[in-house]
């Protein structure tokens, strides 16, 4: 039987990970798929922990989480076709167009 | 047994995770993720919640990551591949993540809570059903609201990525 605090120790290497590629990496598309390594670190938190208290709202959080994920990839994919038609550039550092 | 799965999954989901960040092309990021994706599923299902682990088979491999693909393929992404971080000291950041990393890494090794080894509650039969019926009679509510969620980004999308009008 394998430790509950294996999975969380998982998930925070897993959540590291992720925050380092969005704070770090220069472009767009590897910080949104390091977004969504964030959100799947937080989903084996949610069912390490359902599964050790036969609870299953950790279960269906989780579900929860996969859904929002869905619709917020494509809407952020949707925003970066359109700025990569206006802007020509998948550079974070170089959008400031809201910068006044 | 148990053990030896969990840490050849935990493994290649770390390692996979790295490459992820480090790659230098988008495309081999994209892919560390699905290997990524994949182990973690397996890891669903050595916690017995096979219907999360094939769900997230279907909607992070089969739908975000073809999402994507997709979107690679339309945008012209060699120019990106030059430089892979944020140019400028990036200490601060890395200090920070240090700092994460040590303090949830103290909080749940030094706590009692997370240590449990065998199972608090016993097990149940008749998984899948009983997650069912709890998400459709007591989380009806939100779950429509993630339906509608959903709708919204669709028509998001198709708006945002369309082209703008003469």
């Amino acid at each position: 039987m394998v430790p509950l605090w294996w999975y969380i120790v998982l998930g925070v290497v897993l959540f590291v990970i992720g925050a380092a590629g969005v704070l770090l990496r220069r472009n767009i598309l590897v910080v949104l798929m390091s977004l969504e390594l964030l959100l799947n670190s937080v989903n084996i938190n949610f069912i390490a922990f359902g599964h050790y208290y036969d609870d299953f709202r950790g279960q269906i959080f989780a579900i929860f989480v996969i859904a929002i994920t869905a619709a917020e990839v494509a809407v952020a994919l949707g925003i970066l076709v359109a700025l990569a038609r206006n802007k020509s550039t998948l550079k974070v550092d170089e959008v400031t167009m809201m910068k006044g | 047994m148990d053990q030896g799965f969990f840490l050849l999954f935990a493994a290649a989901s770390v390692v996979t995770a790295l490459t992820l960040v480090l790659a230098r092309n988008p495309v081999h990021s994209a892919l560390a993720l699905m290997a990524c994706f994949l182990q973690v599923s397996a890891i669903f299902v050595l916690l017995e919640a096979p219907l999360l682990a094939v769900i997230q088979i279907f909607v992070y491999v089969g739908a975000i990551m073809v999402l994507f693909l997709f979107v690679i393929m339309m945008i012209d992404v060699r120019e990106a591949v030059l430089q892979r971080f944020l140019p400028g000291s990036n200490l601060p950041v890395l200090v920070l993540l240090v700092l994460l990393a040590v303090e949830m890494l103290v909080l749940v090794l030094r706590s009692d809570r997370f240590s449990v080894a065998e199972l608090v509650a016993t097990r149940t039969g008749g998984e899948v059903r009983h997650l069912s019926t709890t998400l459709f009679a007591d989380y009806l509510l939100p779950f429509e609201v993630a339906s509608v969620i959903l709708l919204a980004a669709l028509v998001g999308a198709i708006v945002l990525a369309r082209k703008e009008p003469e």
